[in-house]
């Protein structure tokens, strides 16, 4: 299949960016998204011109790294999947395809399709845990937890970190990815000693890295990879609110 | 001969010996002492979070932009630990045990045993951070049987234990990070290490995104850096997965042991063409269910579905009625790349075999069948755009786990002191071949237990020492080397992709160096990797500058280590006259193709010391010693 690209070139976080365009041909539908870049890339260092950058690892759908805007949408048309997991099957011959880096307030471009999203990390180190020391747990059946309470929080465990949720959100809002983490902890009693301190502390680091709030337009639920339900906002707000009646902030 | 410093007493006393005896570095000590860890996996994140907790000053790198994206988070099946929780008569024996016969008796007792013993104060651990394992209703946790041994210790969360796993030790990271103790260095990648005055002192890093070239000192260095099974280019590993840290380490005086055992795991998505980039791991638990098959007839081009019964070969059915399609992986990798070799081979390249699953779906239904592989068989028909409902699956074998790696000695140090190698960066507890669900358990047992603890009886020594200056020769030297080298890599201007070469080195690999070697072959490969070496200095092509984001001078990097790896791992194959675990010598086998071990000529380690560029490395043997078991043959017929 042949198709046109459009994708998204910026020198780094402090130029201007513009598109270019490429055109590939004979290529097989059976390739990933990614792949599909790599054979660009092969055809630009064969032309003497600087390839595209672009994150991935796994390329399994799994570690969160990937994640381009294509078409307008994080991770392309299909709902529920990482950009890795795209393959060109989805597209159609003669297609031109845009592709960007992920867009958020909050992220930056680091070169062309490579975000800084390290301030998903800060919202982690706020809270995002239980303070165990190494070797001092209990055994681990000491603590009976419901098989339903386990996968409850296995489900909202599942988060990789992609940020599709926050580039998806109209106001780039970092509520579902936050929210899974306060909720997997809720739901455990290990997390249950640290519960408002933790709600608290991550909210707040959320608002001061500068992602937006969120008003419930349940868009990053459509398009997260690991179906993140955003039941988990739901139980983030109460969480917080719970918090605070209590005056735990 | 290498001495690996095994502590005294009967094998089950040897840590809690080491414990009681071992130098400490009191509270207020810890706080003049640096150590520096590469990688964030399972290992390295645990490691990290455990020193800084304890007081150290502790710097973390990785080239990833998150520490949750270490490759440990692809694992899927699960974690090993010998609790008992089911009554099965495990235990911690047993478990040990299992570990040294599926090593096929290459690993060091006191070491495996060690990793059976603290096995289950990981799973305690994992479970107070929160990682959300599978429970039954009454609430207490689940497990299976994993990896063909007779008990159920496997710990799991769902198909995502890898993920759970490294996201527990990752939150203990963060807290860390967060309090202070630990300083994290994202999107760096350790060019070359620093050795002064004959320990490792510091690291010389690329910061990924400026192109800056860094100095950081430490009174320790732990690798925690992974495996290098990506060196096949075509793997279940990550994009990223590289040898660079270790073989840096081995440049600079560190041992490499064991490195031509890698495992091949069988049941992966076969390659689709030549611009793949990577095999996906299919859950192993599908051979449960599914039949492995090919036609008997060469070249059969039917649909699988159109070809009767009397006309397939169920091969490993035939060939191993005990274990039909559970035999163990090595075997199973094996006959598959036989049966492909042979013409056999299915799917649009004739690089596959299949795994049915019609007559599983007409004993249980299609909806048992769904409830048990729903998941693994949406993630096919994603990748595929085929339903393993209705033909059948297309797998073959692909590079998965690397036993070899840094040599190190009961206290995870590698040859060069105060540098420490853990998780599967190094070779230690797997011997010849690992067992399933045993490696994120090595992984973590080695960061959250071990390390913290040994480090201390060397560090004890270097209280006194006060911080490690950045302006010495040394790290001049260092810092030399690594820009002459990325300058090299950028000036040579010519034709072919840093990826060129890496496929190419992937192919000679798995063609000599791969699931069965032959002394023959591999000498062949010895010349081809040779020659392909030679080609890379002339004719490689890196666009783009040092000081700037350069995905192919990082690649170029990477690739040019595996150059040189690969002809160490070719070297420690060939040196090996028989067949042992993952090690499939053509020429040692039994009549009727089961490996051949040679106890009396090869009960050793092989560890390597380098001795120059393209120079033949010199061998080094630590002899195993079995005081506790007896070496058995395995048969799986
Ligand atoms: C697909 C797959 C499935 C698996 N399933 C299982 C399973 O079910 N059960 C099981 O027990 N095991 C399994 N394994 C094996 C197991 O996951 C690994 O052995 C283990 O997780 C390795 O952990 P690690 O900490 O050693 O390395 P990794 O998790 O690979 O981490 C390596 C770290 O080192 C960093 N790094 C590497 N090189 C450099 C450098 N030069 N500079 C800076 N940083 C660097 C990386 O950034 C990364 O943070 C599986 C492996 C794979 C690939
Ligand atoms: S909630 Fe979903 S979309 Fe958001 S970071 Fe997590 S996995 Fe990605
Ligand atoms: S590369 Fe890991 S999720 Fe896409």
């Amino acid at each position: 299949m042949n198709v046109t690209l459009k994708v998204w070139r910026q020198k780094d976080s402090k130029s201007k960016g513009h598109f270019e365009t490429y055109k590939l041909n004979d290529l097989n539908p059976d390739m990933s998204f990614l792949e599909m870049l790599d054979v660009l890339n092969e055809k630009l260092i064969h032309e003497d011109k600087i390839p595209v950058e672009f994150d991935s690892d796994c390329r399994e759908g799994i570690c969160g790294q990937c994640g381009l805007t294509i078409n307008g949408r994080p991770n392309g048309h299909h709902h529920h999947t990482t950009t890795c997991q795209m393959h060109m099957r989805h597209f159609e011959d003669g297609d031109t395809i845009l592709v960007e880096p992920l867009r958020a307030s909050a992220f930056t471009v680091i070169k062309d399709l490579k975000v800084d999203r390290s301030a998903m990390d800060r919202i982690m180190q706020a809270g995002g845990f239980i303070s165990v020391h190494t070797g001092s747990a209990p055994d681990a059946n000491s603590l009976p937890i419901g098989k339903m309470d386990a996968e409850d929080a296995f489900d909202s465990a599942a988060c990789i970190g992609c940020g599709t949720c926050i580039a998806t959100c109209k106001n780039s809002s970092a509520a579902l990815f936050t929210s899974a983490k306060i909720t997997q902890l809720a739901t455990l009693p290990q997390g249950e000693i640290e519960r408002e301190k933790r709600v608290v502390a991550m909210v707040d680091a959320m608002d001061a890295e500068g992602f937006g709030s969120c008003t419930n337009t349940e868009a990053c639920e459509m398009e997260c990879p690991q179906e993140i339900s955003v039941t988990n906002i739901a139980r983030m707000n109460f969480e917080y609110n719970r918090a605070l009646l209590l005056g735990k902030k | 001969m290498l001495n690996a410093k095994i502590p005294e007493g009967p094998l089950e006393k040897k840590w809690k010996n080491y414990q009681e005896h071992c130098k400490l570095v009191n509270p207020a000590n810890k706080k003049k002492l640096d150590v520096i860890v590469i990688g964030t996996g399972l290992s390295g994140a645990p490691a990290a979070a455990t020193l800084g907790e304890l007081g150290y000053n502790v710097k973390v790198f990785f080239f990833q932009d998150t520490a949750r994206r270490a490759h440990s988070v692809a694992a899927q099946g699960g974690i090993n630990a010998s609790k008992n929780y089911q009554n099965d008569g495990d235990n911690v024996f047993r478990h040990f045990y299992d570990t040294l016969k599926g090593g096929d008796f290459r690993s060091r007792e006191a070491n495996t045993y060690r990793l059976a013993e603290i096995s289950a104060n990981v799973i305690d651990q994992a479970v107070a951070q929160g990682v959300p394992f599978a429970r039954e209703y009454g609430g207490v946790l689940a497990n299976r049987s994993f990896g063909g041994v007779q008990v159920k210790r496997t710990f799991y969360a769902q198909g995502q234990t890898g993920q759970q796993m490294l996201l527990g030790a990752y939150s203990v990271l963060m807290r860390q990070i967060g309090l202070g103790h630990v300083k994290s260095y994202n999107r760096h990648e350790m060019l070359e290490l620093v050795v002064i005055d004959g320990k490792a002192r510091g690291i010389i890093a690329r910061n990924l995104i400026t192109g800056e070239i860094e100095r950081h000192s430490a009174h320790a260095v732990i690798l925690a850096s992974g495996g290098y099974g990506k060196i096949y280019y075509l793997s279940t590993l990550a994009i990223g997965s590289n040898a660079s840290a270790a073989w840096k380490a081995h440049r600079k005086g560190a041992f490499m042991a064991g490195v031509s055992w890698v495992q091949f795991h069988p049941t992966c998505l076969p390659q689709s063409g030549d611009y793949q980039s990577k095999l996906t791991l299919m859950s192993e638990a599908l051979r449960n269910d599914g039949r492995i098959w090919v036609p008997k007839l060469k070249g059969d081009d039917r649909f699988p579905n159109d070809i009767p019964e009397e006309e397939r070969d169920y091969y490993l059915e035939r060939k191993y009625p005990a274990f039909g399609n559970l035999a163990p992986r090595d075997i199973a990798s094996r006959s598959a790349k036989e049966q492909i070799d042979a013409g056999k081979g299915v799917g649009p390249n004739k690089n596959a075999v299949y795994l049915d699953f019609r007559d599983a779906i007409k004993e249980y239904g299609a909806e048992e069948i769904g409830d048990r592989y729903g998941n693994l068989f949406r993630m096919y028909e994603k990748i595929t755009g085929m339903s393993p409902y209705k033909q059948p699956m297309m797998i073959s074998p692909a590079a998965h786990f690397t036993m070899g790696g840094l040599w190190v000695d009961y206290e995870l140090m590698t040859t060069i002191p105060g540098l420490y190698a853990i998780g599967e960066a190094n070779f230690s507890d797997h011997g010849a071949n690992r067992l399933g669900a045993n490696s994120l358990l090595q992984a973590s047992v080695d960061g959250y237990f071990i390390v913290p603890v040994t480090i201390g009886n060397y560090l004890s020594n270097d209280i006194r020492t006060g911080k490690i200056p950045t302006d010495t020769p040394e790290f001049d030297k260092a810092e030399e080397d690594a820009v002459e080298r990325l300058k090299k890599f950028v000036s040579i201007n010519g034709t072919k992709s840093a990826e060129y070469y890496h496929k190419q080195l992937g192919k000679i690999m798995f063609q000599h160096v791969g699931v069965s070697r032959s002394k023959k072959g591999i000498a062949k490969g010895i010349e081809l990797i040779k020659e392909l070496r030679e080609d890379f200095w002339q004719n490689l092509k890196v666009p783009g500058g040092i000081y700037e984001v350069n995905s192919e001078l990082e690649k170029a990097g990477r690739v040019a280590d595996f150059l040189e790896l690969a002809e160490l791992m070719a070297h420690d194959a060939y040196d090996r006259d028989e067949s042992c675990g993952a090690h499939f010598r053509e020429e040692y086998q039994t009549e009727d193709g089961e490996a051949l071990r040679n106890d009396e000529k090869y009960m050793y380690v092989s560890a390597w010391e380098y001795t120059g560029y393209g120079k033949v490395p010199k061998l080094h043997k630590e002899e195993l010693t079995f005081e506790v078991v007896k070496p058995s043959v395995r048969s799986y017929k």
